[in-house]
């Protein structure tokens, strides 16, 4: 393998690995919080399909991107009034909201598939993109990949150093001792809803923008489901996300990695690769049944009535 | 202001109303969202509901579409009421299929009434390991069912699409990812002439009284609903754990697997890459939409058959997008698990007067 693969495919694991690293991130926090929300992957579609769909009809990749964003945090508030307000189980109305998604998404999307559009172009940074093997893998990238980067850093903080992210951990840990002690309990797990479902519209955006800028149904195969998984192979540690993040879409790019060393492989074998290895990684995590249920947030998906 | 109040104990009555209130406000959902495309609503829900079942075709083709969703949907009642979360009956659909196809395919034109019943075993088996695995990984290395049967349902849909791009395509098939079309001794009998309904239905109702007679009559029934009810209860009755999760994976996942058998030995034919509409999603549905109850689903099973169709005369009709059978579908299990709120809390409503008098102003 010459220097140039390596280069494009650390380019490339970056690139894919990207919307899974955004979901994932924005799961984290509603899953700190004590909420567990399956609807990522219906979120997901219905941040590409209205980002897309806005960006066709004005022109404007910023209006797309935050029309986005907007679609996936009110996809999550459906989402936070049935699970959280009216006390449902929360594996049923995250399911729902993706079956939900799917079936929204490619009815609003039908007249739009594979309509072509300027997606959002890589702007190379001068001289760092130059640095030979990781120049262009961090530093040649469009700019949600930058945004990713600065989300990673900010939620690494948040948890780290910061009151509002102990008060997020607190309410997932032990809600009814939250509330004793006079914290927000409700309002804290919508917003870290509405931030899960903002992250899932911006990661759709970027596939329908960005990364492949057209619209097709399901164009997300699943990323919302590896991100969940990425969440339980990170232990809810945002630095091993990123990690996880980059190895999956490494996974995803095997076609790639192997027609580079000359493998003839069948497209649909490779295809299968990053569910296989989310499945091999889940494993591998929590077969460490004492270390997994240490950091996993104690509430999760346990409902809270704060009148009951 | 909206309050929710706890009743205390469970209400019946709405744990059986909440299914025809949900039915109820899908409906006059889809009415305004007709509407809305400009479309006169009561026409459009007839094409939707109706029209799909005006005459013995459309009667028989229901039963056709109920027939998998029923076979999936009781099996997944097993698995939820011991609380194991099997999201892969699509998976195990598609294995189903698969196995049972590349078994068929190998009689080739050999006869004989044994042929059938292999075949339908096979992909019995099929689907059944390809539920086994994931309840093995549960058990054995503790890993999350719902991603894992996730997992395998992409997996499960590439391995079929490996195969019918591959080793099972039809050589004098012109290149189309198709297998040969089965011979007659590989094909389920047809119940009516003229119309499509096969024995695959008669399958899906033995399912639902075999399972209801295991769930009320039988000790592994039994041991099942404690499990589901409260884990710590079946430990110390000495229940075990491990090989009840099994046993509800293995029911679940056998059903979907004779799902996919039945659906490339009947209806189809053959084997292709799009052998379910997402048959195994939507017995997702069907078995909240039944409460879990063999009798409850049969009567989801028809209605989510019904929205299947109705989606495709939509298509032909009012030519809207076939996404609007899904779409139904997840609204029909949001208005659901929202009615559902109604089994545990009684909804008051609270005047500004009444706060004022409690608070005391």
């Amino acid at each position: 393998m010459d220097i140039d693969l390596i280069t494009n495919i650390l380019y490339a694991m970056v690139r894919t690995g990207t919307p899974l690293l955004i979901v994932a991130l924005g799961e984290m926090v509603c899953e700190k919080s004590g909420v567990l929300n399956l609807g990522q992957e219906g979120m997901m579609l219905m941040g590409a399909v209205i980002g897309f769909i806005a960006t066709l009809t004005t022109g404007s990749l910023l209006l797309g991107f935050i029309l986005a964003i907007l679609s996936g945090v009110i996809m999550s508030m459906l989402f936070a009034g049935i699970a959280l307000g009216l006390n449902a189980n929360q594996v049923a109305t995250g399911l729902a909201l993706t079956i939900f998604g799917t079936g929204l998404s490619a009815f609003i999307g039908a007249d739009f598939v594979g309509q072509p559009i300027e997606g959002l172009n890589p702007y190379a940074i001068p001289f760092l993109s130059d640095i030979p093997l990781i120049g262009k893998m961090l530093f040649a990238q469009d700019l949600i990949v930058y945004l990713s980067f600065g989300l990673f850093a900010v939620i690494y903080w948040f948890f780290k150093s910061s009151r509002a992210g102990l008060t997020v951990k607190a309410v997932g840990e032990n809600p009814h001792a939250a509330n004793v002690i006079g914290l927000p309990v409700m309002r804290t797990r919508y917003l870290a809803v509405a931030f899960g479902g903002a992250m899932a519209g911006l990661a759709g955006g970027y596939l329908s923008l960005a990364y492949t800028p057209l619209w097709t149904e399901n164009m997300t195969a699943g990323r919302g489901w590896i991100a969940l998984a990425l969440v339980v192979f990170a232990t809810w540690r945002a630095e091993r996300i990123i990690l996880g993040a980059y190895l999956f879409g490494l996974a995803s790019i095997l076609n790639l990695v192997a027609q580079g060393l000359g493998y003839p492989v069948s497209p649909n074998l490779l295809a299968m690769m990053p569910y296989a290895a989310t499945v091999l990684v889940l494993v591998m995590i929590s077969s460490n049944v004492a270390k997994s249920k240490m950091h996993t947030p104690i509430w999760l998906g346990k409902p809270f009535h704060p009148g009951g | 202001m909206i309050k929710l109040v706890p009743r205390g104990e469970q209400s019946s009555t709405m744990a059986y109303m909440s299914p025809v209130l949900a039915g109820l406000l899908t409906l006059f959902t889809g009415g305004i969202f007709f509407a809305s495309l400009g479309l006169d609503p009561f026409h459009a829900l007839g094409v939707f509901l109706i029209a799909p079942v005006s005459d013995l075709y459309g009667i028989a083709e229901l039963c056709v579409k109920a027939a998998p969703i029923m076979l999936c949907a009781v099996g997944l009642a097993v698995a939820f009421k011991a609380q194991v979360w099997n999201i892969g009956a699509e998976g195990q659909l598609l294995m189903g299929g698969l196995v049972a196809s590349a078994v068929a395919l190998q009689f080739g034109e050999a006869e004989g009434f044994w042929i059938l019943p292999c075949i339908l075993i096979s992909g019995m088996i099929g689907g059944g390991l390809w539920g086994l695995l994931a309840a093995w990984l549960k058990t054995r290395f503790n890993a999350n069912e719902i991603l894992t049967t996730i997992m395998f349902n992409y997996i499960a849909l590439y391995l079929l699409l490996y195969f019918v791009h591959g080793a099972l395509k039809d050589p004098d098939g012109y290149g189309f990812p198709e297998s040969a079309l089965f011979s007659d001794a590989a094909t389920l009998p047809i119940l009516l002439e003229d119309t499509r309904i096969h024995i695959g239905i008669l399958f899906a109702l033995f399912a639902s009284v075999s399972i209801w007679v295991l769930m009320q009559r039988s000790f592994i029934g039994f041991q099942i609903k404690v499990l589901g009810a409260d884990a710590n209860a079946a430990k110390l009755a000495g229940f075990k754990h491990k090989y009840l999760v099994w046993i509800a994976m293995v029911i679940s996942a056998a059903l979907a697997g004779l799902a996919g058998a039945s659906e490339v030995t009947g209806p189809i034919g053959q084997l292709i890459p799009s052998i379910s509409p997402g048959y195994g999603y939507a017995a997702i549905i069907v078995a909240f939409l039944g409460r879990l109850n063999p009798i409850g689903i049969l009567f989801a099973s028809f209605l989510m058959a019904l929205i299947y169709m109705g989606g495709e005369l939509a298509q032909i009709e009012l030519n809207l997008p076939l996404a609007v059978t899904a779409l139904f579908q997840g609204m029909l299990l949001f208005y659901l698990l929202a009615c559902d709120v109604l089994i545990n809390f009684r909804i008051k409503l609270n005047s500004a007067a009444a706060n004022n008098t409690a608070t005391g102003n």
